[in-house]
């Protein structure tokens, strides 16, 4: 199993960011469609970097946050997390619901439910195309919905490296909707023995 | 001399002497473990994620489990010239965060920490003077080594000194 991140080479991180590239932008055509709006999207990152640190690619850990949470099972487990500063959480409500912006101030039942889907929507999207690549069966669960610190929002999905080991690693795309702010952030974090899968599927396995 | 706020990081531990202060943000799950030593006004801040080591491989960071990290906290208080026969807890943090939780063991996680952490201070002898745990909510902490006061801060439900 893959215990040290950092003995990844060149190639297999390109790997990575190539699939990570390509669900992403299945990922944002989505969400474009579904806010009728044109979604541009970083080039991947793939970070890999002790759990203290991981709430600050989420704007510091009590950054006030909307996280949307999808656990992966099948054949390669991972978390994926959609993170999304509150008010911009608030303004893809507004998108969703043909609200003019600003409207939505609280998140309620449907609006809960309507971000529940975004994720939900992205995540299937994203897995879709990495299951192309990789002939893998990759299953999202229910999504969960968190509107809190961003530390506390990552506690829970982050304990469960913990118990595996002190670094994660992270493919990491940032969502902007054309010319304004950022969307959110949305993180894929394959398990250890997950990543051997996924690599040697790529046919990258060192 | 101007206090200091050090920062404790998820997974982290830090000790420091009055006046200064320990923070941890964003406490979710994950419990604050703060022990203080009035007399030689000294304080331990542990970030802790999990409640325990025993069972971990390819782990070289022990200060993320509740067993190991009240081991090297109360080691590394010692060495600074603090005595276990004086310390005492508070703690805070354990919370649920995820409203749609499914039934699985991570959703728990939070209350099992809290759980860890209380037996290993009763492994210890250490009195817990006071806590606030559990709940869905995210916690701020800042501990103040001056006093032994620990503040908690939290988005909409409200702040408190314990």
């Amino acid at each position: 199993m893959i215990s040290d991140f950092n003995q990844l080479s060149g190639l297999q991180l390109d790997a990575l960011r190539e699939v990570g590239n390509i669900g992403a932008g299945n990922a944002a055509t989505a969400l474009a469609q579904m806010i009728n709006s044109k979604i541009e999207m970083t080039v991947p990152r793939v970070n890999i970097l002790p759990l203290g640190e991981v709430p600050d690619l989420a704007g510091g850990a009590d950054r006030f946050v909307v996280g949307v949470y999808l656990g992966v099972t099948g054949s390669a487990r991972a978390s994926i997390l959609f993170v999304m500063p509150v008010e911009n959480a608030l303004h893809l409500v507004d998108m969703l619901m043909g609200r003019n912006l600003g409207v939505t101030q609280t998140l309620d039942e449907i609006e809960v439910s309507a971000l529940q889907e975004v994720g939900n929507i992205i995540a299937s999207t994203y897995l879709n195309a990495l299951a192309m690549f990789t002939g893998l069966t990759l299953i999202p669960s229910v999504p969960a919905l968190g509107m809190d610190m961003a530390g506390a929002i990552l506690n829970a999905v982050l304990a469960q490296f913990g118990a595996i080991g002190d670094y994660v690693l992270m493919l990491e795309t940032e969502f902007k909707k054309e010319g304004q702010d950022v969307v959110g952030h949305f993180f894929v974090l394959p398990e250890p023995g997950a990543l051997e899968m996924i690599l040697s599927a790529l046919g990258v396995n060192g | 001399m101007m206090a200091q706020i050090i920062q404790v990081g998820m997974a982290d531990l830090k000790v420091a002497r009055a006046p200064d202060k320990l923070m941890s943000a964003g406490l979710g799950s994950c419990v604050g473990v703060c022990l203080y030593d009035k007399t030689a006004k000294l304080g331990g801040l542990a970030h802790v994620m999990l409640p325990s080591g025993l069972q971990a491989k390819n782990v070289e960071n022990r200060a993320k489990f509740a067993d190991t990290a009240l081991d090297m906290l109360v080691d590394v208080m010692e060495k600074a010239g603090g005595n276990r026969t004086r310390f005492t807890a508070k703690i805070a943090g354990g919370a649920q965060m995820f409203r749609f939780a499914g039934d699985s063991d991570i959703m728990r996680i939070g209350e099992r920490n809290v759980q860890a952490v209380e037996e290993n201070l009763r492994r210890y002898g250490i009195k817990l003077v006071a806590k606030d745990t559990g709940g869905n909510f995210g916690r701020t902490i800042v501990f103040d080594t001056e006093t032994g006061d620990l503040l908690v801060k939290t988005i909409g439900h409200g702040e408190r000194v314990i």
